[in-house]
């Protein structure tokens, strides 16, 4: 019996002043159909906010965002939660532990630019998302070992292929399209004749892929694919005695998750940096992509934009600390402060919440739905 | 509840803040330079010098002349510790400030820059690194490889190795090994080097290091089972020491190698001691304490206690690579303020004409105490590059010597590959040469 | 045969050296159950220390002989990794007691952050020496039978015996002594233990304790050989393949493991490696324990993974 099912009415009828001041008064919003029911966000409010939130995002921000704040600090953390989305398919809805999402994403990044780049008038839209398979290609083969070996070293076996893409992409000529310098660039990006070069234009065009992904996304966790997933998470012998096939399950979560990764990367690559080398897909890139999806939390959609958001901004601002504190420090001193108060805030927020910042806001979201009253 | 309440006014703060632009832009008589840098990570060591060199030569400008023509100049540091998006992040933050000319310290930097300048109408200076092709003011109208790229490098190595040898024709059926750092940057040199073997029949056998380069074993076993007659190093950061050290240890002796003018300055040598005696690198510059320029700092900015690194450190090679770069970057500004307007504030664009004009002969070297440190340069629209000379210089265990006169890299090599990479730059990007017309603006 | 050789006693050594790193994790994972991925920082931070140190005492105490600073610096250094032990269990594990492994490991890359910026910030982030007086020429072995002879590098051969000391020292630890033995028995079971009495924080301290001392042995070997910088905490990377060949509980397992992934490494490098046009070894021995991990999926040497439904 959820919260949803207790009748608001009992704390209502005790206290009818309080009960005004009530956010979320649920009474009056019954479910009559099934469709209904199930749906992703039952209470209207959540349902208001979600459409002021898209609103905001869509309208508001590229009007009235600077440049910097276009291009430096909501673009990245637009495709970084993406790519966070992906991984926390794989990591928070499969229990597959992947240190290897740098090499999806480089994947994504070489063959967006390879179909982009060899055929002409290619649309952009095709390119990212033959990117996107062509990561699904990469994952489901260094996904195949994920139905032998399990946990920690599932992380190491994935670590294989991060190397293996960074050194694939300096060594095969074909994949940088025969560069002599063995790096690529894109430019002229458009769709449909629309450029796509001006920041605001930019930030659309991810925001677009984001809410597209993470709507399909969360309903395919909630349908039985999603189930099944999660079963293995759990207790994938268990799982695998009532029915649901292992190869299945855990190659279809590698699928989606690399799917998605390969989409971010390709958009990190063509619409964040422009012009890139591997090296802008290391090692501390499947790092950062796993410390966003921990802190945002496992096994949630929101928590990837927590997690993103988090590791986006927190260094940006722990740059400028020195400046509102008026100490002159210098910026070898100023990173390595940085570097430690970025890792002490992880292990805070570990402690603090080892389910991550999603966890703390549904609780939030929990009391609010009772506010003014306790319980 | 409280717990909400402090998240959603943290973070309203927080995205408040950083929407909250750079303050009061370049205001009316200062000239603003960005200085991404790297003083941490793995290329620290160099980067460092490097830097501290870049700081220097403005606060000498200050303190000795008041700035170029009464213009002040100011400046920022923005860590990017070598990576390219916070390079990125670190351009976007800076650009708005007045910055006309970018030194990003890192080719990988440089290349994701590249595209953004000119929508942003901002200089790259790439002395010495970046791309080679770049050296085409025609196609690449905002890049600047001062003074020398990679392939100008690799072709003055393999005169200085000719030379050795008795003669360009001697080095017929030797063995040149290549140990390189597997990256862009280490695999520049490689279509250069690979024409000049096709013309005088050398072997060139490529090694490649994984960056960072902290494990080189293997490459240097392959070095010594492969024997060659020479090994060029291109590595940067903790590459170069290490190299050494494996060289040592395989007993490769280190006089037959030759570093290129990234991989021959103290940091990666001091190290290594007596170990890297005989080791050979390119030099762009003069190092030392000597310089007249290097005197003055010591006097009128260190004296003054507004040093900003290690008072040994200054007139190292980095040190003083660091310097040459902001004393061209101030004196395009300079160049453009006579054209535009003298004691003015110079935009983007004229302070690209005033690189694109460079004219910096002796005299003018020797008032500004550069004599000695670099020899003449001068640009032009369609040459970025404006000089190719570099020397080559010896560790003898205690410090660097010059080895060698100075060469000047083969321009009828060097110039149809250059056009050759830069038209095909232009198709791919669908660019068009400048027209004389537009130089002139 | 001769360059066969060669590419076979370089490979063993590095071998070796990688097994010194990959101590670390063995023995952190065998008593508290967490993989620690804050092994690199560690060996960084401990090789910082020692280097600094040994740079500091002759400056401000005036003493000079090489072996008497050395001893010193390695004693500061010791002491400091103590510190840090006791640091890390008081403030992160004894809070994320019971967490879920990829929490734990998480809260060691959050760890392994902050030791890489408070050593640099500390220390320095230069490149710093530590000289032990190990020789750094090659020695050349059968000149007659060999054209150029067979290569062994001194230093290596020296780090070997000093990493095979430690081994021995380790195993009669854990074998041997009650310290040993309540180790062994913490990393069974931490509830059990606990339930018969060992002071289980005491227990995590000693085997951090432990841990940066087997990092400082390592960082001052890699240290001497390749300078002590940020770099060096990269080199846990190429352990990490050492520790899950040999299985994460096994002590003889990271032996074996590190000699198996260093030779692999070696002769993929100068026979493979050409025909694809080099440097391929820093994915070949991960590749090489993907291999074996089909074939074993608990590693060489490791437990085997019991499922209980």
């Amino acid at each position: 019996m959820t919260l949803r099912d207790r009748p608001p009415e009992r704390s209502e009828s005790l206290c009818p002043q309080l009960a005004k001041n009530m956010l979320y008064r649920e009474n009056g919003q019954f479910k009559t159909t099934y469709p209904a029911d199930s749906q992703i966000l039952p209470i209207r409010q959540d349902r208001m906010a979600m459409a002021l939130l898209l609103a905001v995002a869509f309208v508001v921000i590229p009007m009235a965002s600077s440049e910097y704040l276009l291009r430096a600090v909501l673009i990245p953390f637009l495709i970084l939660s993406l790519a966070a989305l992906g991984l926390n398919v794989l990591v928070g809805y499969c229990g597959q532990i992947s240190l290897g999402s740098g090499a999806f994403m480089a994947v994504g990044a070489y063959v967006a630019y390879n179909c982009q780049a060899r055929v002409e008038g290619m649309p952009l839209i095709v390119s990212l998302l033959a990117g996107g398979l062509g990561a699904t290609v990469l994952g489901v083969a260094f996904g195949l070992p994920s139905l032998r070996i399990k946990g920690l070293y599932l992380a190491v076996a994935t670590l294989a292929a991060q190397f293996f893409v960074d050194w694939a992409c300096l060594r095969l000529k074909w994949v940088t399209n025969d560069s002599t310098s063995g790096s690529v660039s894109v430019a002229g990006l458009s769709i449909a004749g629309f450029s796509v070069e001006s920041p605001a234009a930019r930030y659309l065009l991810c925001l677009s892929f984001v809410v597209v992904f993470a709507l399909a996304t969360k309903n395919i966790v909630r349908g039985h694919i999603g189930r099944s997933w999660m079963a293995m998470r759990d207790m994938d012998v268990a799982a695998a005695v009532i029915g649901i096939r292992p190869m299945q399950a855990k190659l279809s979560a590698f699928a989606v998750s690399s799917f998605i990764i390969g989409v971010a990367g390709a958009l990190w690559g063509f619409v964040h940096l422009g012009s890139w080398e591997p090296a802008a897909f290391g090692i501390n890139r499947s790092f950062d992509l796993l410390f966003m999806v921990i802190i945002g939390g496992l096994g949630s959609i929101s928590g990837a934009f927590f997690g993103a958001a988090f590791i986006v901004v927190l260094p940006l601002l722990l740059d400028k600390l020195p400046y509102w504190t008026g100490l002159s420090v210098d910026t070898a001193t100023a990173s390595h402060l940085a570097l430690m108060i970025f890792g002490a805030l992880i292990v805070f927020f570990l402690i603090k919440e080892p389910h991550g910042l999603a966890r703390l806001w549904a609780t939030a979201k929990e009391k609010l739905r009772l506010w003014p009253f306790p319980h | 509840m409280k717990t909400f309440i402090t998240c959603a006014v943290l973070a309203a703060l927080q995205l408040a803040s950083l929407s909250v632009q750079a303050q009061a832009q370049a205001q009316a008589k200062e000239q603003f330079f960005p200085l991404l840098v790297y003083r941490t990570g793995p290329y620290s060591p160099n980067g460092t010098p490097w830097a501290n060199g870049k700081q220097d030569y403005i606060k000498l400008i200050n303190a000795r002349d008041g700035g170029v023509n009464g213009v002040k100049l100011t400046f920022e540091e923005c860590e990017t510790g070598y990576a390219t998006d916070k390079g990125v992040e670190c351009y976007e933050r800076l650009k708005g400030k007045g910055a006309t000319i970018f030194d990003p310290q890192a080719t990988g930097i440089t290349f994701a820059l590249t595209d953004k300048v000119p929508n942003d109408k901002i200089s790259l200076i790439t002395l010495g690194y970046g791309l080679s092709a770049s050296a085409d003011g025609g196609v690449f109208a905002w890049n600047f490889p001062l003074m020398g790229s990679y392939w100008t490098a690799a072709d003055i190595l393999i005169q200085h190795l000719g030379k050795k040898e008795g003669g360009l024709d001697k080095l017929k059926g030797r063995k040149i090994a290549l140990v390189y750092h597997d990256s862009p940057f280490g695999k520049e040199p490689i279509p250069l080097l690979e024409e000049r073997s096709k013309m005088h029949g050398f072997e060139l056998v490529k090694i490649p290091v994984t960056a960072p380069g902290v494990e080189q074993k293997s490459a240097w076993l392959q070095v010594r089972q492969a024997r060659p007659d020479y090994t060029l190093l291109w590595g940067w950061g903790v590459m170069n020491s290490t190299a050494l050290k494996e060289a040592q240890a395989t007993g490769y002796p280190r006089d037959k190698m030759y570093g290129v003018w990234w991989s021959g300055a103290e940091p990666d040598v001091k190290d290594v001691g007596e170990g890297a005696k005989g080791y050979n690198a390119l030099n762009l510059n003069t190092s030392g304490q000597s310089p007249k320029v290097i005197q003055d700092i010591l006097k009128l900015v260190h004296g003054k206690g507004q040093g900003t690194g290690p008072k040994d450190e200054v007139g190292s090679v980095l040190y003083t690579r660091g310097l040459v770069i902001q004393a061209l970057g101030v004196e395009a500004v300079r160049r453009a303020q006579e054209r535009f307007g003298k004691g003015k504030v110079m935009t983007g664009e004229q302070v690209r004409w005033g690189l694109e004009n460079l004219a910096l002969d002796d005299k003018k070297l020797a008032a500004l105490g550069l004599t000695g440190v670099i020899r003449p340069i001068s640009t032009s629209c369609y040459d970025h590059q404006g000089s190719t000379w570099a020397r080559v210089h010896t560790w003898d265990g205690k410090q660097w010597v010059f080895s060698s006169d100075w060469y000047q890299a083969d321009e009828q090599i060097i110039k149809p590959m250059v056009k050759a990479a830069a038209d095909k730059y232009a198709v791919e990007k669908k660019l068009t040469r400048r027209t004389p017309a537009q130089c002139q603006s | 045969m001769g360059p066969f050789l060669e590419t076979l006693i370089g490979g063993l050594m590095s071998g070796i050296l990688y097994s010194l790193i990959a101590l670390g994790f063995v023995l952190i994972y065998k008593a508290s159950g967490v993989f620690n991925f804050a092994q690199g920082a560690m060996v960084l931070f401990a090789a910082l220390a020692m280097a600094r140190f040994a740079e500091w005492i002759p400056k401000y105490t005036g003493l000079d002989g090489k072996i008497v600073v050395n001893l010193l610096a390695f004693a500061g250094a010791l002491a400091v990794m103590v510190v840090v032990a006791w640091l890390v269990e008081r403030l992160v594990l004894s809070r994320l007691v019971n967490q879920e492994g990829i929490t734990l490991l998480m809260a060691t890359l959050g760890i392994a952050y902050l030791l890489e910026g408070a050593g640099q910030m500390i220390f320095g982030n230069d490149i710093y020496k530590i000289d032990i007086g190990l020789p750094k020429d090659p020695m050349f072995l059968f000149e007659q039978s060999f054209p150029g002879g067979i290569l062994v590098s001194k230093e290596d051969l020296y780090a070997a015996l000093i990493a095979a000391a430690l081994v021995a020292g380790l195993s009669l630890f854990f074998q041997k002594t009650v310290t040993g033995r309540a180790l062994r028995a913490v990393a069974d079971d931490h509830q059990a233990a606990q339930s018969i009495g060992i002071p289980l924080s005491r227990i995590w301290v000693i085997v951090w304790s432990v841990a940066g001392f087997v990092a400082l042995v390592a960082g001052m070997i890699w240290g001497s050989k390749l300078g002590v910088q940020f770099s060096l905490s990269l080199v846990a990377l190429k352990a990490l393949p050492v520790v899950i060949l040999g299985g994460l509980t096994s002590v003889p397992g990271a032996i074996v493991g590190g000699l198996l992934i260093g030779v692999g490494e070696k002769l993929s490098e100068a026979y493979l490696g050409p025909m694809l046009g080099g440097g391929i070894e820093y994915w070949f021995g991960y590749v090489l324990v993907l291999v074996v991990l089909l074939v074993r999926p608990q590693g060489l040497f490791g437990e085997k993974i019991i499922d209980r439904v």
